[in-house]
């Protein structure tokens, strides 16, 4: 089982009854499959925020609820997140959180083991497939005994790698019944200075109990040397150093103050070995606990792995055969991808490009080179208008963000350029789907989290109401007229929205009825600066491998020689 | 066998994930332990991509095949066989589909596609055996069927029967694709 199915397993074990989260690699595929199961309401919200608040509330009405999202989400939710620490729970409320060591898929890589800490909540990290769903239903009992939100810490190693995982049984547990209790869960000035008290009593009730809980686990080998692990990184360090004494934390938060005196009294030289930034480490020395290494030893950046370990502490690894360099290979975006012909006129009219997160990110890659800037979810709009106001003209400058980018936390932006005087143009890529973290519904595509019928909301609409008068929809793949309206637009001189409306190529069947080059073809080359995978050269000329083409017919679109066409014995054959 | 550390490296989009939940759950449903790591998300997009597959009678502790540490890998792609080659453990065993997939910098002309792949594997590598599983998958009626024409090539080293390997493609296939993996498999065995 996946480490996420784990996690929505362990979930739907502990008797959850409400789920809302925000897509984001590598949490995705815990609300994923706990919307398979028909006991659980399981939404997708528009952003992370919005999920921490379902959760929360649906805790406050009494049944025990799950928001899930990547480390970056955590600080989109971070605001309900810090004060739902105060309150406490009814129902028992549970937030994951899944870093990503290594940036496989995200913009950072933010060690968020400090928001439990910061925010003052338990915190737990499971080790395998088994303990994420085995945690994941401890996380319930910790919440609900001590009355507290609880994060769960991932990461993508340990969401996406699969080992077994012994099943159980769903536990219905009856819904708590409402009582108000303002001074629980009305947070303003007086009540919140109350609630810091009984949460700073709470996390010390939790401190010393830790020393006491069984995931916090010491196995006592040769004591020569003892190491301090958690998470993922335990397996590296058992796999490295079988032999040696180790403390595994489950807990991370508060962590065991009292166990790793003891654990230090044991063994004549201590570690700590952690991903991430000097979390353990920091706390561990600050307690005046002697260690004879931590990031000194290894670096702050990366996945880790037995060989670092290994390599870390003088041990031989294993002899590798010698290569010389590899050309890289980028991920690009799809044959037949709806914002191959946005990129290519954006390129071609050499715009500053603010963009966003999503598939689309990869315009920036060459040959179309078309972005300049990517920050955060719906920073593209934003940034696009302060850029404006920093040149003191829009003319050259687009903000480009998906559709899912747009409602997560676009329309804001948006707002605040009609509002504070933007001249500017932002294009929106309604490809109709959430496409990078593989294809998720959300409010405009018409479907639930269960591929149920769910209303839709009109992108165009939604712009009009947040005040833009000049809002145009076109196909990406009509390049010539998608240039005109971009000119149009960008020199208009008032406030601009263009969506772009084709669906992902992987959502909807491409006609699969490959283009050939004719011999009308002059070896312009144009038709490979849209960077489409299906195109390559062989012996000096453009060519199309037939079985990665899906037949968009983008390149001939952009050939000006007309010299690209239909293969006519494929058509034939099909 | 007591253990077996097996990495199978293509491009994002060929169906590597489908392979190594095959090989993965064929072993476990044999009482092994087993670890699968995967890739979602961005990588997934035409990249380089890699699934490790650890399967062991002990326990597996690290999900991650190291560099020199693989008994098979499994290739999709000429490219990605050499990328992967410092994986392998000396005298280990190479599958190696003997397709090129130009990367995006190779087709800009921004870097060159490195000639003699197949020579330096053999040089390099243990023992290696590359076939055009693209042209099987082809004949067997879809060229999404390679991951499957090389799992069954793999597969006479492995120490599964037959009869198992039929099977996991039964349970794991859509039902409609199941006639096509088994007759890609059998293709892929006596390639």
């Amino acid at each position: 089982m996946l480490g996420n199915e784990a996690f929505a397993r362990g979930a739907y074990e502990a008797g959850v009854k409400v789920v809302s989260s925000y897509p984001g690699t590598p949490s995705t595929e815990v609300t994923e499959n706990l919307a398979k199961y028909n006991e659980i309401h399981v939404e997708w919200a528009p952003n992370e925020k919005v999920g921490t608040e379902v959760a929360v509330g649906a805790s406050i009405g009494g049944v025990r609820s799950l928001s899930c999202m990547k480390h970056v989400g955590l600080n989109v939710a971070a605001d309900p997140f810090f004060t739902a620490a105060y309150t406490g729970v009814t129902g028992g409320a549970v937030i994951l959180v899944a870093d990503d060591n290594g940036c496989h898929s995200s913009q950072n890589e933010q060690d968020s083991r400090y928001y439990g800490r910061s925010a003052g909540v338990p915190m737990l990290e499971p080790a395998n497939a088994q303990e994420c769903k085995d945690y994941m239903k401890l996380a319930y009992e910790i919440s609900e005994k001590y009355d507290t939100v609880v994060l769960l810490r991932s990461n993508t190693r340990l969401s996406h790698s699969r080992g077994i995982v012994e099943m159980g049984q769903r536990v219905e547990k009856d819904r708590i019944p409402y009582k108000k209790n303002i001074q629980k869960y009305v947070a303003m000035p007086a009540m919140a200075k109350k609630l810091h008290i009984i949460q700073e009593e709470r996390m010390n009730r939790i401190a010393e109990d830790s020393n006491t809980m069984d995931i916090n686990r010491v196995e006592i080998n040769d004591t020569s040397i003892g190491i301090i692990t958690s998470g993922i990184c335990y397996q590296y360090v058992k796999e490295a150093l079988p032999e040696v004494s180790v403390l595994k934390m489950g807990l991370i938060n508060p962590i065991p103050k009292k166990l790793i005196e003891d654990f230090a009294s044991k063994v004549d030289k201590l570690y700590v070995i952690e991903e991430g930034n000097p979390y353990f480490e920091e706390q561990i020395r600050a307690m005046g606990v002697k260690l004879a290494g931590g990031k000194d030893m290894f670096t702050i950046q990366g996945e880790y792995s037995a060989n670092m370990i290994r390599a870390a502490f003088g041990m031989p690894v294993a002899e590798t055969i010698e290569i010389d360099n590899v050309p890289g290979r980028p991920p690009l975006l799809c044959a037949g991808c709806p914002h191959r012909g946005l990129f290519h006129v954006l390129s071609k009219l050499k715009k500053t490009v603010l963009g966003d997160i999503g598939c689309y990110t990869l315009g920036s890659l060459p040959p179309t080179s078309a972005m300049d800037a990517c920050l955060c979810m719906g920073a593209s709009i934003t940034m696009a208008h302060g850029f404006e106001k920093a040149i003191g003209d829009s003319k050259d400058v687009v903000a480009v963000l998906g559709d899912s980018t747009f409602f997560h936390s676009g329309i804001t932006g948006l707002v605040n350029m009609n509002y504070n005087g933007s001249k500017g143009t932002v294009i929106i890529l309604d490809n109709r789907i959430t496409g990078m973290t593989g294809h998720q519904d959300n409010p405009s595509t018409g479907k639930n989290a269960q591929g149920d019928e769910a209303p839709a909301i009109d992108i165009a609409a939604m712009c009009r109401a947040c005040g833009v008068k000049h809002i145009t929809e076109i196909d990406p793949f009509k390049i010539k007229e998608l240039e005109e309206v971009i000119k149009t637009e960008t020199e208009r001189g008032e406030l601009s929205v263009i969506i772009t409306k084709r669906p992902c190529a992987l959502i909807v069947k491409q006609p699969d009825i490959p283009y050939t080059v004719t011999d009308k073809c002059k070896n312009c080359k144009m038709c490979m600066k849209i960077g489409c995978p299906a195109i390559e050269e062989k012996d000096g000329r453009p060519f199309i491998v037939p079985d990665r083409c899906v037949g968009c017919e983008l390149c001939a679109e952009v050939c000006p020689f007309d010299a690209i066409e239909i293969d006519s014995k494929a058509k034939e054959d099909k | 066998m007591n253990k077996s550390n097996i990495l199978i490296v293509g491009v994002g989009g060929q169906g590597t994930l489908l392979a190594s939940v095959l090989l993965g759950n064929l072993a476990l449903a044999k009482g092994f332990d087993v670890k699968l790591s995967e890739v979602h998300g961005m990588a997934q997009r035409g990249g380089s991509v890699v699934t490790h597959v650890k399967i062991s009678e002990d326990t597996v502790n690290s999900p991650l095949i190291e560099e020199g540490d693989a008994d098979v890998i499994i290739a999709f792609e000429e490219l990605e066989a050499y990328r992967w080659l410092p994986y392998l453990k000396k005298g280990g065993t190479m599958y190696v589909n003997t397709q090129q997939i130009l990367p995006m910098p190779v087709i800009l002309g921004q870097d060159k596609y490195p000639e003699h792949i197949m020579q330096t594997l053999r040089e390099k590598a243990g023992t290696i055996k590359a076939f055009n599983a693209l042209e099987i998958a082809e004949e067997c009626g879809s060229v999404k069927a390679v991951n499957v024409v090389l799992l069954g090539a793999a597969s006479k080293d492995l120490p599964f029967d037959e009869a198992a390997w039929i099977k996991v493609i039964e349970e794991n296939v859509k039902p409609k694709f199941v006639e096509l993996n088994k007759k890609a498999f059998e293709m892929g065995r006596n390639a």
